[in-house]
């Protein structure tokens, strides 16, 4: 009998003596959870998402046609073949993308910042009409584009009486005296489509800064700009480092801009992957291709996220 | 001029972020003007004279609106499947200590940051090898893929702020596991589910790339739109680019009217 002025745990009727094994049973069925709430979704990852990754690369090094079938033969020229015949489009997707991220950085910024700082009672209203355009179709949109710099336009129209257009075609960025299929056309269309992934991480990461402390800056003497420099821009790295990922690496891949508002002369890495595909079908070039172009952005990805020192971002 | 020029200076970053923001908007307004047009060719690109036909006729197209009906049904079953396997996952990686966790981390941010076209090939030439028939069923697979991982992070991000005080609390009250999970986490979690499932439903309505892959010769409206744009873009296509932009606006307008009503009662 227990002397002890705490009374034992009211304890189920004939639960008491085989209690052990079963608790033992129950903590196992409890540390399963998890993988039984995982297991689905995880499946369909594996199945439709890594398992397609490892086939293609087994694809790029495959050799034959389409009638006789394609076997393993370790045919790794494939790569060598694809990167010589396609490094420009390489390049080009890259140029585009990095200045394309640039440019959504610099406009994007402005706009993050007006909606933590300085839209007040309007900040529900801004924030709407940034993710707006998201309701009708992007291919829409970029469609819109064509009719915007269109070659009888206002826009052309402007920019060569102010003799803008000169200057950029002697940059290489326009030809003549048009802004449609020209590399200017698909960055702006790269520029336009992924601005919006720039803004929303920037305005999360500006809006969680202390208000306090842009004033204790000014309280100690600092410019706007050196609170800018100092203060506000390195709290709002993590927002800045997301942002450039989440436009730079959709905007390598991207074949629908340099389709619809450019030529022949600014086909992207993506359009070569889809012709390869979808019309030439040398499934092992587009596999090769589309292996490398991985590779390149997971390495760019890794190098900049370590050199950010922003690792705990994912 | 010199009181100008310092308005100018001080609200610099005003007139920028709104420089922006009118860029970002343009196109939605051509795509609005524009649905008015009657071009005189089979492109409608460029303005000829004002009409109301193609709103007064908005599937005189042949197949527009059925392929927008496709990308709505797909729409719909992609987010009810993302957001069902997605929320478990999220669930498993908020609440419970396992060794695979850094393991299941990389691989729902794997999707997220790698190109869609890269996904787009190597799936299609999954099923292509596997000898499966493009169509529905694979668009469906391949949105589900691809949307479930968004669904992760944003449930995710709300149960793990969300207080675990609250659930003892529940159970210091009697409330069986079940009726803590349906009474007090899941309405907690909701938000997050429903910006994931809000997430999955645009992503799967309007992506093109993947799709295109894996589609074979089933039509969805992207779809519908790259056509069109090597064919002849019909007006019709601006009036329902510009119905579904009204129509969501709207709606985000009206809850923001009526929670802002219902904080203030």
């Amino acid at each position: 009998m227990t002397t002890s002025t705490e009374a034992p745990p009211p304890a189920a009727p004939g639960d008491a003596p085989e209690d052990a094994p079963r608790a033992r049973g129950r903590a196992a069925r409890k540390r399963l959870v998890p993988y039984w709430l995982l297991l689905p979704g995880i499946l369909w990852l594996v199945v439709f998402f890594a398992a397609p990754l490892v086939y293609q690369a087994s694809t790029s090094v495959q050799t034959g046609s389409l009638e006789e079938g394609f076997k393993v033969t370790w045919h790794f020229a494939t790569y060598w073949d694809a990167l010589g015949e396609y490094w420009p489009q390489f390049l080009r997707s890259v140029g585009y993308a990095a200045t394309a991220t640039v440019l959504c950085l610099v406009l994007g910024y402005p706009l993050a910042y007006l909606i933590a700082f300085k839209a007040g009672r309007w900040r529900n209203l801004v924030m709407i009409l940034v993710i707006a355009p998201f309701f009708t179709s992007f291919l829409i949109r970029t469609l819109a584009w064509k009719t915007i710099l269109a070659d009888g336009g206002p826009v052309v129209g402007v920019l060569n009486s102010l003799h803008v257009l000169d200057v950029t075609s002697w940059l290489g960025l326009t030809e003549g005296q048009r802004l449609l299929a020209t590399p200017l056309a698909v960055v702006c269309g790269l520029t336009y489509n992924f601005l919006p992934f720039m803004v929303l991480p920037l305005y999360t990461s500006l809006e969680r800064i202390d208000p306090r402390l842009h004033e204790a800056a000014g309280d100690l003497y600092a410019r706007p700009v050196t609170t800018f420099r100092r203060v506000t821009f390195p709290l709002s790295m993590p927002g800045v480092v997301a942002g450039t990922l989440l436009t730079f690496i959709p905007a390598a891949g991207d074949y629908i801009n340099a389709e619809l508002l450019g030529s022949t002369d600014q086909k992207m890495i993506g359009n070569v992957i889809q012709s390869q595909f979808l019309r030439v079908l040398d499934y092992p070039t587009a596999a090769a291709l589309s292996f490398i172009l991985m590779a390149a952005i997971l390495a760019m990805v890794t190098i900049y996220i370590r050199k950010s020192g922003t690792e705990d971002l994912v | 001029m010199r009181a100008v020029l310092r308005w100018l200076r001080r609200h610099l970053v005003v007139l920028a972020g709104l420089a922006t923001l009118a860029y970002l908007l343009l196109p939605n307004l051509v795509v609005l003007v524009f649905s008015f047009n009657k071009p005189n060719g089979r492109f409608n690109y460029e303005w000829q004279r004002f009409s109301t036909d193609a709103w007064s006729d908005p599937c005189g197209v042949a197949d527009l609106c059925g392929s927008l009906g496709l990308s709505l049904q797909i729409a719909v079953w992609s987010t009810v499947g993302a957001t069902v396997l997605g929320t478990m996952i999220a669930f498993a990686l908020a609440r419970y200590r396992f060794r695979a966790r850094p393991a299941v981390n990389t691989l729902i941010f794997l999707p997220m940051a790698m190109p869609e076209v890269v996904m787009a090939a190597s799936l299609a030439t999954l099923f292509l090898n596997m000898g499966i028939r493009f169509g529905f069923w694979t668009i469906l697979i391949a949105h589900v893929m691809f949307c479930l991982s968004f669904v992760v992070t944003a449930v995710k991000a709300r149960v793990m702020s969300m207080d675990p005080r609250l659930e003892q609390a529940a159970q210091d009250l009697y409330a069986s596991p079940a009726q803590t999970f349906l009474r007090v986490t899941l309405p907690i979690a909701a938000p997050g589910i429903a910006a994931g499932a809000l997430l999955s439903f645009a992503l799967s309505f309007d992506d093109f790339i993947i799709t295109n892959f894996n589609a074979g010769s089933t039509v969805t409206f992207p779809m519908f739109v790259w056509g069109s744009a090597q064919r002849g873009t019909p007006v019709q296509i601006n009036v329902i680019g510009t119905a579904m932009f009204l129509i969501a606006v709207l709606c985000v307008l009206g809850a923001q009217l009526l929670s802002g009503r219902r904080k203030r009662s």
